[in-house]
């Protein structure tokens, strides 16, 4: 035999033993412990840290607690991972009372957060949806303006607005043009016309800079955004409630999602609060991972 | 549901055509971003190639600066100039340029070194001086890729000049981001196609322009 068909031979015959010892191994999707069952839960999240965080403080709790998990983070807005749950790709999602509401019922009247919790069921449930307990953290839409904005205007609520005389901008992502409490919303509830300026970055540091450089006098930034406190805004007080009350809540394909394991997630939302939030997103802005911040909250808010 | 058809019914309904952020100034937008770009590029560009070119120095140093330009994220590139100046076209217009110089160097000195060494020897050896050399020897000899590098550094901003709009800096990206939210699938097809039908009948221009660009007096090899 020449070197040639021995190395041959010898690598057909490795080959082979690699694919049958394969055969013979446990199956590795199993999960280790007994409080687990079935097939991985999928947990999805929408397309900005926080919500990430958040639904890496689901996978790792659920994790903790033996289950399997797939992580399928960033998918986008609602009208992107809605369908995705309804259809049963994700089983587990971290969402927002209010928005959620309003994405199912845009002509809701709900405005404070238990009307919003107890209007849910009703309209989650023909596209097999449910949510869990809802926490007491909350992320809502608010319009800031700058320090200087309010003093040279006297404006520090939205209904200072009509008021006055100069034209004014809102900036935010496109979608906030045909959200209920967009420019529309503003002009019914409040009486005030504003154009509006799409940034597509959800309230981050370009959108920051426009309201900081004047091009927007509004801006849609989210109530656990640190740069609200770090820039000095003034977040536009709501006494019509135009913004409804946004609370942490985990919509569920309820076939999907095992519920003996809803009791983990309830323990994290009843821990879970604002302030929380507001430290999750400074890490988050210093560059942590979101495997690091989750981690670190739950250590710190919960054994085990 | 046939996106196709909704997507043409878009682009043909009267509403889209009206108005400030009507079809035809989003495409006005558009091209102002792709002319712009690839000419503030030829200026920083083609001097650059064509002294590379000619001198045969600094030849290594350009392909990696064109590779590592090449490389570079436009959106990162993009957010990054927008948080020094803020939203608007200048961003953008940063952007796109930096993403023409690429193609446009490269066509500019492969062009000028691609010119046979005997020609232009010839040309030293007649007594002309090396700017003579350079523009009536190299450059019309080097024109079709430079040209070249001029087409595609066009179809690659117009397929990017989509990304002003999450700075708000306009064109045509305004529908796909505004539709992408909605998940309004034929609005964003149909500012694909438009985005498509622009590249395609730039190229077709530029094509023609590559063939017009050859000195009289020379023939492609096949």
């Amino acid at each position: 035999m020449s070197i040639k068909r021995i190395l041959f031979v010898t690598a057909a015959v490795a080959a082979v033993g690699v694919a049958l010892s394969g055969c013979t191994a446990a199956d590795p999707t199993a999960a280790p412990s007994a409080t687990a069952a079935g097939p991985a839960i999928v947990i999805g999240s929408q397309a900005f840290s926080e919500n990430e965080i958040i639904g890496e403080i689901y996978a790792q709790a659920l994790e903790t607690a033996g289950y399997t998990v797939e992580r399928k983070f960033n998918i986008g807005s609602r009208e992107v991972y809605i369908p995705a749950i309804e259809s049963g790709e994700v089983a587990l999602l971290p969402e927002y009372t209010g928005g959620l509401l309003q994405y199912f019922d845009t002509a809701t009247t709900a405005k404070s957060a238990d009307d919003i919790y107890a209007a849910l069921p009703a309209l989650l449930e023909p596209s097999g949806l449910s949510v869990l307990d809802q926490s007491s953290a909350s992320d809502e839409d608010s319009y800031n303006v700058t320090k200087e904005f309010s003093d040279a205007n006297g404006v520090t609520s939205l209904s200072d607005l009509s008021a006055l005389a100069i034209p004014l901008t809102v900036g935010g992502n496109s979608e906030l043009e045909t959200r209920p409490y967009g420019p529309a919303g503003l002009l019914s509830v409040y009486g005030v016309t504003v154009s509006f300026t799409p940034i597509e970055d959800y309230g981050g540091p370009v959108t920051v800079k426009a309201l900081n450089d004047g091009v927007v006098q509004l801006a849609d930034l989210y109530t656990s955004d640190p740069a609200i406190k770090k820039n000095g805004f003034v977040t536009l007080t709501d006494p019509e409630n135009l913004m409804v009350a946004n609370n942490v809540v985990a919509l569920i394909n309820t076939a999907a999602f095992p519920a003996d394991a809803a009791g983990v997630i309830n323990a994290v939302n009843a821990k879970l609060t604002t302030a929380g939030l507001v430290q999750i997103n400074t890490e988050s802005a210093a560059g942590d991972s979101p495997a690091t911040i989750a981690a670190k909250w739950l250590k710190e808010n919960l054994i085990g | 549901m046939n996106f196709l058809e909704e997507a043409l019914r878009w682009i043909f309904n009267p509403a889209v055509h009206e108005g400030a952020n009507s079809l035809a100034v989003r495409i006005g937008e558009h091209l102002s971003y792709t002319f712009g770009a690839v000419v503030l590029g030829a200026v920083i560009a083609i001097p650059l190639g064509i002294l590379v070119g000619h001198t045969r120095r600094g030849t290594a140093v350009t392909v990696s600066l064109t590779g590592g330009l090449r490389a570079l994220p436009s959106l990162g590139v993009l957010i990054l100039i927008a948080l020094s100046v803020g939203i608007g076209f200048q961003a953008p217009l940063a952007t796109f340029v930096i993403m023409a110089i690429p193609p446009l160097l490269a066509g500019t000195y492969a062009g000028i070194q691609a010119v046979n060494p005997l020609t232009v020897d010839a040309a030293r050896a007649m007594g002309m001086t090396p700017l003579q050399i350079i523009f009536q020897v190299e450059v019309p000899l080097a024109l079709p890729l430079i040209v070249a590098g001029m087409r595609s550094a066009v179809l690659q901003v117009v397929a990017t000049a989509t990304l002003a709009a999450y700075v708000s800096g306009g064109a045509l990206g305004v529908y796909i981001f505004s539709a992408l939210a909605r998940r309004d699938y034929p609005q964003m097809l149909a500012a694909s196609l438009i985005v498509i039908g622009l590249a395609f009948a730039l190229d077709g221009i530029f094509a023609l322009l590559q063939r017009l660009a050859r000195p009289r007096g020379t023939v492609v090899l096949r």
